[in-house]
């Protein structure tokens, strides 16, 4: 489903490299962890592949379903199925959670050709979304993620995953901030979406959250590389050993 | 960046077309010589049948404005202005005052037609609605609702009222000024210039020397207005000058709710808009006054484009008067205008909620005066700048209480945002109390939609010009819902509209 070949990718602004020859594959219906200590590119690459203008491409390609998505805009590429949960949700003031939920979804409809969705239907499908995930539905009244908790930011996201029912979602961090309860929540969130036509790219730090939602693989980002790939045991022996034997085998 | 140059350019890609209102009326018109001097004025006051007390009093003012400097503190520049160069009345030929519709060049019916405003009372009744400029809009036109009385000002002159009959049923007065001079000259004489002084400032006083045509409303006392009331104020007519008057009175306990809204053919030319509005309110009334001004706000590369230098100012007379003022501005050259209360019955209220949109080379120097001089008054300003492409936009308020004015409060918030890097916001507020009892209080911020922002909403599948929008609604949405309803839907679409071409 994603195919990255020997990327290479820099800061537009200073031209600083962050990806340096990243290659990865993921299949459909696999979840694979990214894990790899501070500064090795974890973000920069969930940025690049939702394609924020901020990084420049100057090498390799990123093919999704076979097909190159280099020149499409951040839209273009939602519509088509990747999804970005942030680590850091902005703000929107004054458009309430719900409203932007519509227009998302509707958007997104429109560019693969849909109809609108019936506000009927529309209704029943965030309550849907939104029980699963113990979200109260006078929270979706307020303007999206201004004074949410860290917690209700994060379920926010994986409200909209669900609605939106990307094909490729790749996790940022999904975990930084989240007690216990909520992690399991926003882990139950995710594994209710794994299905065989559905990948996930899992951005992490720790172990603690593929406890929750356990990868078929586990990649090792080093200086924007992936220096090691494994099952998911290699996140254990990281857990154990840290980042330096890993880093100490690659160089 | 390359974004920001890529802004630029799509910015200066704007596309004049965009402005769906720049059509042109192929009417003839009669006008006075252009110019102006003692007899142009005897030529409007004459052409309006006015009695001899009005044709003395625009002397006066004329006079007086003669003595005068045009003002040149506001943030904005523009060439002097040759007031010799401008036609002072225009009218369409056979039509110097308002008639019954049967009368009306069809001509002018077809042009409000085009600009969404059905005129005849019947059809829109009958929910009969017309073309508009553009199709699509019509349909949830506010004016072919039913629901709101229409003065229709061309150029000099009001072309048509609706709704008189069924309005006056209630008491109520709703005319062109030039009418209530002749019908209601008591009135008149009692509040013409009552809050705005003939001297108050340079474009007043011209205003008072050479004003043509607005609206006369009188709402008797106890009277709720039972329809919304109107005016639409259009210019035609090449190198003319409209010179809007209106007043409005709301007697003890009486309510009326005013919309405003105008529009310009696209000329290379710049042409002048000076108005005064004055709004007075007895004990227990009130004005709530909105205002969407789309006028013709020059091309690409800032050439043409109305200056709408405008006098407004509403007078809290009673105690627990209220007055409100809601405005939309996203069209003229120049904006120079401070919607204003004067706050002198106890316990009054005035209200200031404003969005200013500038993209382009617009240039816009506006806010409000809060004026509390009675007791316990209260003020409320909200004011929303977006500035994009070239343009400038400054907000410019006075809060001020008086040594009677105990217990005097204002909460005042001034949001901008800008849109790319070649624009600016302002932010000038002046602060005055002269009571150890009031309270004051002001909040101002600056911000650019933030690359993190549009990334986010973009990254859910919104494209980037619905993205910004959304961004931007969010941002006004305090201030469109003091609209009214019908016309909060057509603000969000302008603001959409105003924006085109704004991001890269």
């Amino acid at each position: 489903m994603l195919e990255i070949k020997n990327l290479h990718a820099r800061i537009a602004e200073d031209g600083t490299e962050i990806i340096r020859g990243l290659n990865l594959t993921v299949k459909a219906g696999e979840v694979a962890a990214i894990m790899g200590p501070n500064g090795s590119g974890k973000s920069t690459l969930s940025y690049i592949l939702a394609g924020r203008e901020d990084y420049e491409v100057t090498e390799g390609d990123i093919l999704y379903n076979g097909e190159s998505i280099l020149g499409m805009d951040p839209a273009e590429r939602a519509a088509s199925g990747i999804f970005l949960a942030f680590q850091y949700p902005m703000e929107i003031p004054g458009v309430a959670t719900m409203e932007f939920l519509k227009v998302a979804l509707n958007e997104q409809r429109k560019a693969r050709g849909e109809e609108p969705l019936k506000i009927s239907e529309f209704i029943a499908r965030v309550k849907d979304a939104a029980g699963s995930l113990n979200m109260d539905m006078g929270m979706l009244k307020r303007p999206l993620n201004v004074g949410f908790s860290g917690g209700e930011k994060k379920r926010a996201e994986i409200l909209q995953m669900k609605l939106l029912q990307p094909k490729l979602c790749v996790l940022d961090e999904t975990d930084s901030g989240l007690d216990i309860d909520a992690l399991k929540i926003v882990a139950e969130g995710v594994n209710s979406l794994r299905s065989s036509d559905r990948a996930f790219l899992v951005i992490t730090h720790y172990q603690r959250l593929l406890e929750h939602i356990v990868p078929d693989t586990v990649h090792v980002l080093y200086k924007g590389q992936v220096i090691k790939s494994g099952d998911k045991s290699l996140a254990l022996e990281l857990e154990a050993n840290g980042y330096a034997g890993v880093i100490g085998e690659a160089a | 960046m390359p974004a920001v140059q890529e802004t630029i350019d799509q910015v200066r890609e704007i596309d004049v077309d965009q402005y769906k209102y720049g059509f042109e009326t192929e009417i003839e018109t009669d006008k006075a010589p252009k110019g102006l001097n003692e007899d142009i004025i005897r030529f409007i006051s004459e052409k309006k049948q006015e009695p001899d007390w009005m044709l003395q009093w625009r002397l006066e003012a004329y006079r007086r404005w003669l003595t005068m400097e045009e003002p040149t503190w506001a943030r904005v520049s523009y060439p002097k202005i040759d007031f010799q160069d401008i036609y002072y009345y225009a009218a369409p030929k056979n039509q110097s005052g308002p008639r019954s519709l049967d009368e009306v060049d069809p001509e002018l019916l077809r042009t409000y037609e085009k600009l969404g405003i059905p005129l005849r009372e019947q059809e829109i009744l009958a929910g009969v609605q017309k073309p508009a400029a553009d199709n699509d809009e019509a349909s949830d036109n506010v004016y072919a609702s039913g629901r709101v009385a229409v003065d229709a000002v061309f150029d000099s002159v009001s072309v048509v009222t609706t709704f008189k009959a069924e309005l006056a049923k209630a008491g109520v007065i709703f005319c062109s000024i030039s009418e209530a001079i002749r019908e209601h000259p008591d009135l008149v004489r009692k509040y013409l210039a009552s809050v705005v002084p003939v001297s108050d400032n340079y474009y007043a006083t011209l205003n008072s020397a050479v004003f043509t045509d607005g609206s006369f409303v009188y709402v008797p006392k106890g009277v709720r207005c039972p329809m919304e009331l109107s005016t639409y104020f259009r210019i035609n007519e090449k190198n003319t000058g409209q010179f809007e008057r209106t007043l409005i009175i709301a007697e003890e306990g009486a309510y009326v709710s005013y919309l405003e809204g105008c529009t310009a053919p696209q000329r290379d030319e710049n042409q002048l808009h000076a108005a005064v509005v004055e709004l007075i309110a007895l004990d227990d009334a009130e004005i709530k006054y909105s205002t969407v001004q789309n006028w013709y706000p020059g091309d690409v590369e800032g050439k043409g484009g109305i200056y709408n230098f405008v006098t407004k100012r509403g007078d809290c007379r009673g105690a627990r008067s209220k007055i409100s003022w809601t405005q939309v501005e996203t069209g003229s050259a120049i904006t120079w205008k401070y919607p204003s209360c004067i706050l002198r019955g106890d316990d009054s209220q005035g209200e200031f909620y404003s969005i200013a949109v500038s993209n382009g080379y617009q240039q816009i120097d506006s806010g409000t005066k809060m004026i509390h001089l009675g007791k316990n008054t209260k003020s409320r300003i909200i004011s929303k700048g977006i500035a994009a492409g070239f343009s400038q936009n400054t907000y410019r308020g006075q809060v001020s209480a008086h040594r009677k004015a105990t217990n005097a409060r204002n909460f005042t918030n001034c949001d901008s945002l800008l849109i790319g890097d070649q624009c600016g916001a302002h932010t000038v507020p002046y602060m005055e109390a002269k009571n150890a009892t009031a309270q004051f209080e002001h909040e101002a911020t600056t911000s650019k939609i933030s690359e993190d922002q549009k990334f986010y909403v973009m990254q859910r599948g919104i494209p980037e010009e619905e993205a910004i929008a959304l961004i931007v609604n969010g941002f006004v949405k305090d201030v469109i819902q003091e609209l009214p309803m019908e016309f909060a839907v057509e603000a969000q679409k302008l603001i959409g509209i105003s924006l085109e071409g704004s991001v890269g």
